[in-house]
């Protein structure tokens, strides 16, 4: 078994290609681990063994007849249960799409199958991505991997467990206010939100479009550029993709201007996370990295202005689940009791709060006062990141004000819950690029770091975080 | 602090059905996240525009021709099965018009 510990991608293509292990051996064993582990957490709400062993042996058949596989071949990997697997359910975390299994693959997903890369099975999420703790799931609850009295952030808290957990070498996760970096800083693991655009959308049950954005988590820096570099691109069926320019610039930490927000580092943040993150910037600062301290003035509309955002698009995308084409359907005396009982049966309660707040916020007499003025303060939101990133290169700041929380300690209160996210809500707002990694721990609990970074410099950020993990 | 009628008729524009005490639980959280996403009336917008793309760089819309593309069979079959009523291979709802 000692062949498969610690494994990375590039260990993975070494031990396939030099025969120290199949593709077979090797996905049993993360199925094995999924089914020895995962009664603890609890990451995985479907295991695609069958599809999984099938897809290790195209590998092993490659390999045996000297064909030539790819960097990704048989890589073990998970994905959040809102992003569409071929022939394998899609729930959402909902009880509303319980019976939905996905008619095709997300552009993601098809870019993975074609490189050879090997699904394990759908993992645990908030119900549409709204949460910040996985609790709002309709099926389970996921436990934070170091403790598991914890949760493992949210809302892709199942494949950032997964991957804490060693269940999986990567894997897929969406970031809408925080998504992947937050349950990334709860679990130990290394988890990037691309710029808006960067990873095509397509196949991913849309939550806020103006804001969501495929990612991935992986245990180190180096496997999650990999992976990010794997599923990037334009696709003709996300209007709203980009080509990312290939940058190969060194990356020489002397050269490097860091901002330090102040807004990021006031009231609010536990004592002791705030000393990680300032014990990590003062590590880069003696490895020569220029440290300037700068100003977000408008961090403090980011979270407000994000709720109005996030639940008007969401309350618009979620109108489409009615019962009529697919999903649950419940009978009703009439086509709109059918739609009322299927809606009121189907979503849970966070989910109907939010549909609530967004339908007001776009509701006649209400649309300028909050709609229009929250999509005004956004653009202030971004402006304040134009201006910084024409002085810095990166600004490094806490992923969340505090590590992982009890489970269940949050779940009366949507505004507490709300704060796990304040400091990565901006960066969708401005739709620019964030690493969350790993930068020391409070006790048992792992504490992040992000970096963010200006529009399409994600190359860079990794760059970054790649020499960040070197330092700590 | 939003009116228990007002928040009757977003449930109405949601097509979510309440019950007594979920209206309350609903007026009483929304109130509080209302409340709290007051302090967006202090941001001075008197000199900027709305945001129109996400990230906002000399983006161009992204059209193409609106022609239909064929599905496989596999796929039209497999829509199909996950219909929650259907006859005669179509899509069955109850009528608009009564």
């Amino acid at each position: 078994m000692s062949q498969f510990l610690n494994l990375t991608i590039e260990k993975i293509h070494k031990g396939l290609t030099g025969k120290k292990f199949s593709a077979q051996e090797l996905t049993q064993h993360y199925l094995d681990t999924i089914q020895e582990k995962d009664k603890d957490i609890g990451a995985f709400l479907h295991i695609t063994e069958k599809m999984a062993l099938e897809q290790a042996d195209v590998v092993d058949k490659a390999i045996a007849n000297k064909e030539e596989i790819s960097k990704m071949s048989a890589v073990p990997y998970a994905v959040k249960d809102a992003i569409m697997v071929k022939d394998v359910p899609c729930t959402a975390g909902s009880k509303i799409l319980e019976n939905y299994t996905a008619v095709y693959d997300a552009t993601c997903i098809d870019k993975l199958k074609t490189k050879g890369a090997i699904c394990l099975g759908k993992t645990n999420l908030d119900e549409f991505a709204m949460g910040s703790s996985t609790e709002h799931s309709a099926y389970k609850t996921t436990k934070n991997p170091h403790d598991l009295t914890r949760v493992p952030g949210g809302s892709s808290g199942g494949s950032a467990a997964s991957v804490a957990a060693n269940e999986c070498i990567f894997s897929l996760g969406s970031d809408t206010g925080g998504s992947i970096r937050q349950p990334a800083s709860f679990c130990g693991v290394v988890g990037l939100k691309p710029t808006y655009g960067a990873v095509s959308r397509y196949g991913l049950i849309a939550f806020a479009s103006s804001l969501d954005q495929i990612g991935p988590f992986a245990s180190n820096v180096e496997d999650c550029e990999i992976v990010f570099n794997a599923i990037k691109g334009i696709d003709k069926n996300d209007s709203t993709s980009v080509e990312l320019k290939q940058e190969n610039s060194k990356f020489d930490i002397k050269k490097v201007k860091i901002g330090i927000p102040k807004e990021y580092f006031a009231e609010g943040i536990d004592k002791e996370v705030k000393e990680v993150v300032e014990g990590m910037i003062e590590k880069a600062e003696k490895n020569g990295a220029k440290i300037e301290e700068v100003s977000l003035p408008h961090s403090k509309y980011a979270l407000p202005c994000y709720y109005i955002v996030a639940t008007s698009e969401a309350s618009a995308n979620l109108a489409r689940f009615d019962g009529i084409k697919y999903g649950l359907s419940v009978k009703g005396k009439d086509l709109i009791d059918e739609y009322f009982k299927t809606k009121t049966q189907g979503f849970g309660d966070e989910v109907k709060r939010r549909i609530m707040l967004g339908s007001f916020c776009l509701s006649s007499g209400y649309y300028d006062a909050y709609y229009s003025r929250a999509q005004k303060v956004r653009a202030l939101i971004r402006q304040d990141f134009e201006k910084v990133f024409k002085k810095v290169d990166f600004l490094f700041t806490p992923v969340s004000p505090f590590p992982a929380f009890k489970l269940g300690e949050k779940m009366d209160d949507p505004l507490r819950m709300y704060l796990a996210d304040i400091y990565t809500i901006s960066v969708n707002l401005a739709g620019l690029p964030a690493l969350s990694m790993p930068a020391g721990k409070v006790g048992k609990l792992p504490v992040g770091l992000q970096i963010i970074g200006n529009h399409f410099t994600e190359s860079k950020i990794l760059q970054a975080g790649k020499f960040i993990e070197t330092i700590l | 602090m939003i009116s228990k009628e007002e928040v009757e008729h977003i449930a109405k524009l949601a097509r979510l059905e309440l019950t007594e005490s979920e209206l309350k639980k609903m007026q009483n959280d929304l109130a509080g996240i209302l409340d709290y996403v007051d302090v967006l009336q202090k941001a001075d917008i008197s000199k900027v525009k709305t945001t129109e793309h996400s990230v906002g760089l000399n983006m161009e819309n992204v059209t193409r021709e609106d022609e239909p593309k064929p599905a496989t069979a596999e796929t039209i079959k497999k829509i199909k099965e996950q219909f929650p009523d259907k006859q005669d291979g179509h899509l069955k709802v109850k009528g608009i018009l009564n």
